[in-house]
């Protein structure tokens, strides 16, 4: 297995505030690498550095072979890493296939001549983001919705119509964070069984999640962050025995 | 105002929303009867006076729909908008009276003029948004008048720049009413079917997600600057156009016909019509230039009128005139009956 993103030692402090403290990760290729923690435990902030949104007051980030420290985040995307968001972030006021066509932005070229005379190249890109986004929406089930106001969807389905706008770049690692804020136990279920499946046709996934249930019976390899710092790392069961992470997520016990 | 409108959603279509479905299933023969109609109004109506409002009242539909180009599609919030207009008014007066350029070579140049200028502000302005990019939009745009007013070895200063040649085609000049009519009304169609076309491609669908949420769409990919700036000069070029046809028809032109009044009377038009449509800047620019006349008695109290219209707008519907799925009374009445939960958490 090949390494296809690496923090070494990745710090971002806010002021005095070390939200990242000198984390290390690698994901492997083809893995689901789960990240979880305490309420501010610099989960987000980590993924906002990894992803573009932030640089890293030190440290760098690797992503298929190549530093990607202080690219921006169009520039990330375009290497083949996509994101969702804790709070939903989909254009809430446009439909649902035209939320996914832009997903395929980076894929198709089309300028302002092409769009004017309707060249070869426009109709080519028309068809391409449109058929593509349709067989998106087929295969996760939501073709019916393509028409909807993204914004009226429900909960749980925005969710997905935004992991599915994310797989439109062709992303070759999937950044989650917090998928399954807000859902109900069904949805949450279904959503696992969504990403399960994302992973065995091909996608690398990293997950942030608070649902222990979620990502115990979903990750390969779990980090724990607490504080800015990672304390640990493993299979998910090393992690439930770790005495570290009980310690970050119950307190120590009392010494009488 | 989101919330308010799921709520109606669920129970069902309004009349508007009927009446509105029905004109996008024709949609096709509502431009081509407009387009009739826009043809065969100066011909029923012969009279130079209402003529002459007519072609206004088509200056004004250019400016608007290219200041909903930019307010209404990337969200940037653009309210010095008079000054792209004047710099068309100005490249094309200036070039044309000293050295007789013709008005059909003009017109993209002075398109072009304009553009660039807007490429030019909107190279400091991409890190703003709302109100901050507003405010230096407005400054912009004082500043191009005031250098009209003070560049006067060029522009003449405020005395303005008279006896701006006509257009004229194979030494044939179309300086009746009627060709002007007809100028302004082609140029107005090729930019309504040229912006139609870009809309609905990837460009539109970029400027439409940053104007949705401008992060999310960084991280698909979309180049954010790039198509910031590229739409601010797409809306300014379409101003400039509109300068250059307004200087020829005019022909006379001074820095006082671009001040900031200028700038709010388009914005004005673009929010009763209705940002984020074709249709709506048309429909605004035809509102307010019928209101301009039919108000011409009481002077500067036209101001107020319009300022309280653009507030009741704002209140009633947001959306403008159109572009809005629900009728206000509908939507206030469905309102009381039926609060969502999620609504009266949002109220409370």
């Amino acid at each position: 297995m090949s390494i296809l993103l690496e923090a070494k030692q990745v710090s971002k402090f806010f002021g005095g505030v070390k939200a990242v403290n000198q984390v290390d990760m690698q994901i492997e290729k083809g893995e689901i690498f789960g990240i979880i923690g305490p309420n501010g435990a610099g989960k987000t902030t980590f993924f906002n550095v990894i992803s573009g949104l932030y640089t890293p007051t030190s440290g760098d980030i690797w992503f298929k072979g190549e530093k990607i420290t202080g690219l921006i985040p169009e520039q990330v995307a375009k290497m083949g890493m996509a994101r969702t968001f804790q709070n939903i972030r989909l254009f809430v006021n446009m439909s649902v296939a035209d939320n996914i066509k832009i997903g395929f932005h980076t894929r198709t070229k089309t300028n302002f001549a092409d769009a004017f005379v309707h060249s070869r190249r426009y109709k080519d890109d028309e068809k391409f983001a449109t058929q593509k986004s349709l067989e998106l929406l087929e295969e996760v089930g939501l073709s019916e919705y393509s028409q909807y106001q993204a914004g009226k969807l429900a909960y749980g389905t925005q969710r997905k119509v935004e992991i599915v706008r994310a797989l439109a770049l062709n992303p070759e690692i999937l950044l989650l964070d917090e998928p399954a804020a807000g859902m109900n136990p069904a949805e949450t279920e279904s959503l696992m069984c969504f990403v399960k499946e994302l992973n065995q046709s091909g996608y690398t996934v990293a997950v942030i999640e608070h649902d222990m249930k979620f990502i115990m019976n979903l990750c390969d390899r779990i980090m724990v962050l607490d504080h800015g710092t990672k304390i640990a790392e493993g299979l998910p069961e090393e992690i439930k025995d770790d005495q570290n992470v009980i310690e970050a997520y119950f307190g120590s016990k009392a010494v009488i | 105002m989101k919330k308010t409108k799921e709520a109606t959603l669920a129970n069902g279509q309004s009349r508007t929303d009927k009446i509105i479905g029905f004109i996008t299933a024709h949609k096709i023969w509502f431009i081509i009867l407009a387009i009739a109609a826009a043809i065969l109004l100066p011909v029923i109506v012969t009279s130079s006076y209402y003529r002459a409002i007519f072609i206004k009242t088509l200056i004004y539909a250019l400016l608007a729909s290219s200041l909903n180009a930019i307010n209404g599609y990337s969200g940037q919030f653009n309210i010095g908008h008079a000054g792209f207009y004047c710099i068309g008014a100005y490249t094309y007066a200036i070039i044309a009276t000293r050295w007789g350029v013709n008005f059909f070579v003009m017109l993209p140049v002075a398109g072009i003029a304009a553009g660039l200028a807007g490429y030019i502000i909107s190279l400091p302005t991409l890190r703003l948004k709302g109100m901050y990019l507003a405010m230096v939009t407005m400054g912009a745009g004082e500043v191009i008048r005031l250098i009209a007013i003070s560049w006067r070895s060029v522009t003449k200063g405020n005395n303005g720049i008279s006896a701006i040649p006509a257009p004229s085609i194979f030494g044939y000049k179309l300086s009746s009413l009627l060709n002007y009519y007809y100028i302004i009304l082609v140029l107005l169609i090729i930019m309504l079917f040229l912006t139609y076309r870009v809309i609905n491609s990837r460009i539109g669908r970029a400027w439409m997600s940053i104007r949705e949420d401008q992060n999310a769409s960084a991280f698909l990919g979309v180049e954010i600057k790039r198509y910031k700036s590229n739409n601010f000069v797409y809306g300014a070029f379409w101003a400039g156009i509109a300068g250059c046809f307004a200087a020829a028809f005019f022909q006379y032109i001074q820095p006082e016909l671009f001040n900031f009044t200028r700038s709010t009377e388009i914005l004005s038009m673009v929010i009763l019509g209705g940002q984020g449509t074709l249709v709506g800047p048309l429909l605004g620019a035809f509102t307010v230039s019928f209101l301009t006349e039919v108000l011409r008695f009481s002077d500067q109290f036209r101001l107020i009128i319009y300022a309280i219209l653009i507030i009741l707008m704002m209140w009633f519907r947001p959306q403008g005139l159109v572009g809005a799925k629900h009728s206000v009374l509908a939507k206030r009445l469905e309102i009381k009956k039926h609060k969502t939960p999620a609504e009266k958490k949002v109220t409370r």
